[in-house]
């Protein structure tokens, strides 16, 4: 249209529409260094920390029987936690965009509380919930499964806080493909589970993994609601971050940093991730991301 | 299933927090030590979320609408503090900050501490808060026709004009819901702050962790009514923003 008729400008912006050259480079070399700081830093830190005696001396902290039993622990609560929320989230995000009913509002909301409730908090409700002193921790304890200081409270920690992960993800998804191809699919007689695998689970795929990447770094690397609901018991409920913390306090501290690096690894992989899932299937994702 | 695994921990701590009475509660709460923790927590959470919503504003700024070397790489990296576990975030910020750090050690220089003292606390919380407004205002920057700017320079605006009468009300309500979540998220953060705090009580001791204390000493009343005045604390912060959300859209017509 009226661009044939001018020159294309080397700058996307037309000098009334943008900000003086100086103001954006300062702007932008304000913006480089202070992100620098705050968040490269930190992130060399935990490397250089970690290698400080040499690469032999950081695996051999990884091989002792601490740091070898929080690992399997940390996978063990990822690998009920992650699928279980999985599903969780996709039968909300199903329930929410595919039918109406009353109260979805409010399901809406409580959908996103764990994301405004402290996990410290989150925590302390499992515990006084769940322990020893309530009436559901006794008759749990009395028959044979206790859930605070065990293992069943860090997976349900871990739900806690990365509950709303999934759905999140779908919800504005599944609202923008609407309803009309599984409506065509159930009069061409699919039953529903049928209409699921084949029309709606590969619609969302791309989202799925996208939720599901955040919620299983969050749940890997939670640590105020299992800090408080662990009991942090040495080789038996001590995750991952809880190891952290003991190897650090104990000043421990290549053995600290060196199950830190591999945490960092995981989130840089996580990142590296949901960057290419990003760039790839950008159509198929939400429009917007609110975490 | 949801109210299982949501609501049902969150009715235990109402009935635990008020299970001795009212009174108990209060007495609960009203304790310097518990007074000052809460305070701490909600006064510097509140500086950590305003200075990431000036600086989220800009860098989501500076993101969309300039280019330069390694810009991807830098959006990519604005999420760092969403992947990266809180208790690695706690031990790298205070290796870094502590008097012997690479950064305390400068600070240690000019006679200044960081590391354990509220200045630590405070950059922790600007660290787990830093993504939620550049990426709640940057799809609503990509999203602005660039006519309406031009509009605004043709008819004799200046550019500093346009930015505070167009382009703000525009980014108003997503910077708000940004900072609404950076707020709550400081809050509640407990793995990030407690490594650098140094933790002393009335001085570097923030909300959660007192929490966790009482817990530890087996007294789980007092740890539910802090919870409970935490809970009702961020409600009501909460409450208010979106209040001033709705207020702004009223105001400013359907934006």
């Amino acid at each position: 249209m009226s661009d044939l008729s001018h020159p294309v400008p080397a700058s996307p912006f037309r000098p009334a529409a943008t900000e003086a050259p100086w103001l954006r480079i300062t702007l932008t070399i304000a913006v480089v260094a202070i992100l620098g700081v705050l968040l490269f830093a930190p992130l060399i830190a935990v490397f250089y920390e970690a290698l400080r005696e040499g690469v032999g001396a950081s695996l051999a902290t990884l091989a002792n029987p601490e740091s070898q039993s929080a690992i399997r622990l940390t996978l063990l609560v990822a690998a009920f936690a992650v699928p279980l929320n999985a599903v969780f989230g996709v039968a909300a995000a199903w329930l929410i965009t595919k039918y109406s009913f009353r109260g979805k509002a409010i399901l809406i909301t409580l959908i996103d509380i764990p994301f405004s409730v402290s996990p410290v908090v989150a925590g302390l409700c499992i515990v006084l919930t769940f322990g020893a002193n309530s009436w559901a921790g006794s008759w749990l304890v009395a028959h044979g499964l206790p859930v605070v200081f065990a293992v069943p409270g860090i997976v349900m920690a871990s739900m806690f806080v990365t509950f709303p992960f999934v759905a999140r993800e779908l919800i504005p998804v599944m609202v923008e493909q609407g309803r009309a191809a599984e409506e065509a699919a159930l009069t061409l007689g699919a039953s529903g589970w049928r209409v699921f695998f084949t029309v709606t689970l590969p619609n969302i795929r791309w989202a799925l993994l996208y939720g599901v990447l955040l919620c299983n770094a969050r749940a890997m690397g939670e640590f105020g609601a299992v800090a408080v609901v662990s009991g942090k018991i040495r080789g038996l409920t001590a995750t991952m971050p809880i190891t952290i913390e003991m190897l650090y306090n104990e000043y421990s501290s290549v053995a600290a940093f060196t199950l830190a690096a591999v945490l960092a690894l995981l989130a840089l992989v996580t990142l590296a991730l949901k960057t290419l899932l990003e760039w790839r299937y950008a159509d198929q994702l939400a429009a917007t991301h609110r975490h | 299933m949801l109210s299982l695994m949501v609501l049902l921990p969150i009715a235990g701590l109402l009935v635990q927090g008020f299970s001795a009475g009212i009174p108990a509660f209060l007495a609960a709460v009203n304790t310097p030590r518990t007074w000052a923790a809460l305070f701490l927590s909600f006064r510097l959470s509140l500086v950590a979320a305003l200075f990431n919503l000036v600086f989220g504003l800009v860098l989501a700024w500076v993101l969309v609408r300039y280019r330069f070397p390694f810009r991807k790489v830098l959006n990519a990296a604005v999420d760092l503090p969403f992947a990266l576990p809180t208790a690695v975030a706690g031990i790298a910020l205070t290796a870094l900050y502590a008097p012997n750090g690479a950064f305390g050690h400068i600070a240690k220089d000019w006679g200044f501490k960081i590391a354990y003292t509220q200045w630590g606390i405070l950059i922790a919380l600007i660290f787990v808060g830093l993504p939620f407004v550049t990426r709640t205002v940057q799809p609503v920057i990509e999203e602005i026709a660039r006519e309406v700017e031009e509009a605004s320079a043709t008819l004799g605006a200046t550019r500093a004009y346009t930015l505070r009468r167009v382009i703000w009300p525009m980014l108003a309500p997503a910077a708000l819901t940004g900072f609404a979540l950076s707020l709550a998220r400081a809050v509640g953060e407990y793995g990030s702050v407690i490594f650098i705090a140094g933790n002393i009580p009335l001085k570097t001791e923030i909300a959660p962790l007192l929490i966790v204390i009482k817990l530890e000493e087996y007294n789980e009343p007092g740890a539910a009514a802090i919870g409970i005045a935490m809970l009702v604390m961020s409600f009501g912060m909460l409450f208010v923003i979106n209040a001033a959300q709705v207020l702004s859209r009223k105001r400013r017509g359907n934006v």
